[in-house]
């Protein structure tokens, strides 16, 4: 035992937490309010995050933080550690060994399976906001599914620059029914939405949560004349050889060598593992 | 409370409540994520009459801020001493009630639970239906957290299917019979099995 209640926050937080998972799964992509703690972490470090997911672990579960992609970033590292702490539970870095994913701004390359739980951490959860500022309006407009704004804000995007230039938390449209900020996850990750795993998102500092159940129906916003498309810098990556996943860019010096490498980490060293390599594989290795 | 209150009030609470509920919301969660799917969920002994399943699902979501309406047949001293002792909430009626117990009968009719206001959908009742037994009516369920389809059996399909049309208004509705629970959120599409 040790000096907490089991996942730090108390049982009345969790439950308060837990009622707003189970509304938000019954009308997915609808943002629930939820009473967001002070977490022993700055807003803006997956506060809302950590709530969804101290409410949702178990003693039993194996849990999996990543970072852009990255196990080995502060937060990512930090994460884990809290809840090695306060929950006792086991962590690991292999997708597939994990029962609950904690995420910050991307989606394992990994497919995810029944058993997997996937928690994003969520900065601004409406995705109306840099449209309309007010509360009272974007609640009424979700409402009413008003939702030309925001197709003007891409049409915008295609009359200024030629094509949709939103490259990250692109929006979604849950279920025919509402539009969803699917977090600043790479639009590249877009179409991996309809999984088999639980998808909830929290987001501490504006105190919201909303859930996307498996199998639902998750649409990128798009035109018929400019569809939607899950982009990618045009690469392989440079340490395992992988063309189907997201890349970093990494400047190596100050003459603008640089190189590409897959973001997400797990995904490259098991590649490697398996004795792929890509350009500069073999001297990094 | 009186001395007569008998001990059972004060008994059949979660053991290890922090652990108790997680593995309890779990089988909740992955119920609501995945309708018609049947999930175990223990740790209460809640007085006779209730299902194990019903009451891990009162002592895992209910508490002070939480109405619980409590239907004809299942309104009892012995429960509403359990759920106050255990969790605190207000026994309410129907129409205040953020969760409501009881038969798929005796909770009828349905349009007395809120169903939420168009810029809040989530201020809407969960209902408990806990049953002894199996319903006879087959429904063929799709929609959100489902795969292709799902087979559930359910007391009636009309109310069911009333309930899925106002959405993203509606109830939302655990199932709960001896240790099992499955749910129906008012996402899920209701037809007839053929």
């Amino acid at each position: 035992m040790n000096d907490y209640n089991f996942a730090y926050l108390d049982e009345q937080t969790k439950r308060m937490i837990r009622r707003a998972i189970l509304k938000g799964l019954a009308v997915p992509g609808y943002q629930v309010p939820f009473a967001s703690r002070e977490m022993p972490m700055p807003y803006g470090w997956g506060t809302g995050g950590v709530q969804v997911s101290a409410a949702t672990l178990t003693p039993e579960d194996t849990l999996k933080v990543i970072d852009q992609g990255a196990d080995d970033t502060t937060n990512a590292v930090s994460i884990r550690k809290f809840f090695e702490k306060t929950a006792g539970v086991a962590t690991t870095e292999e997708t597939e060994k994990a029962s609950v994913i904690q995420t910050r701004h991307r989606i394992p390359e990994a497919e995810l399976t029944e058993d997997q739980i996937l928690v994003y951490q969520v900065p601004i959860p409406e995705p109306l906001r840099f449209l309309e500022p007010r509360e009272t309006e974007t609640r009424k407009m979700h409402s009413l599914q008003e939702y030309g704004l925001m197709h003007v804000k891409l049409y915008e995007d295609i009359s200024q620059h030629g094509a949709i230039a939103t490259a990250y938390a692109y929006p979604v449209k849950v279920e025919g029914r509402y539009v969803m900020d699917p977090s600043p996850i790479p639009k590249f990750d877009n179409p991996k939405m309809e999984m088999a795993a639980i998808q909830l998102f929290g987001a501490g500092r504006e105190q919201r949560i909303y859930a996307v159940p498996p199998y639902t129906q998750v649409v990128s916003l798009d035109f018929e004349d400019y569809p939607f498309e899950a982009s990618k810098a045009d690469h392989p990556c440079d340490l395992c050889g992988a063309e189907d996943s997201y890349l970093d860019e990494v400047i190596l010096d100050d003459a603008g060598t640089r190189m590409f490498v897959c973001s997400d980490t797990d995904y490259c060293r098991t590649r490697r593992d398996a004795g792929h390599a890509g350009r500069l594989g073999a001297e990094a290795a | 409370m009186s001395l007569e209150t008998p001990n059972a009030v004060y008994a059949g609470g979660f053991s290890n409540p922090p652990v108790a509920a997680a593995h309890a919301f779990r089988a909740a969660m992955n119920a609501m994520a995945r309708p018609g799917e049947v999930q175990d969920i223990t740790g209460a002994a809640p007085p006779d009459g209730i299902s194990v399943a019903a009451g891990s699902l009162l002592l895992t979501l209910c508490d002070p801020e939480t109405g619980v309406y409590l239907a004809p047949g299942t309104d009892s001293g012995a429960l509403r001493g359990w759920l106050a002792f255990h969790t605190g909430a207000p026994v309410v009626p129907a129409e205040q009630a953020d969760f409501a117990l009881g038969s798929w009968e005796a909770l009828m009719p349905l349009d007395r639970f809120r169903i939420g206001t168009p810029e809040y959908p989530d201020r809407s009742a969960t209902l408990i239906v806990d049953t002894p037994g199996y319903y006879g009516t087959n429904a063929v369920l799709s929609g959100p957290g489902i795969k292709e389809t799902a087979r559930m059996q359910l007391p009636e399909l009309t109310a069911f299917q009333n309930n899925a049309a106002l959405y993203p208004l509606g109830v939302d509705f655990f199932f709960t019979s001896g240790s099992l629970v499955a749910a129906l959120p008012r996402s899920t599409g209701i037809t007839r099995e053929a």
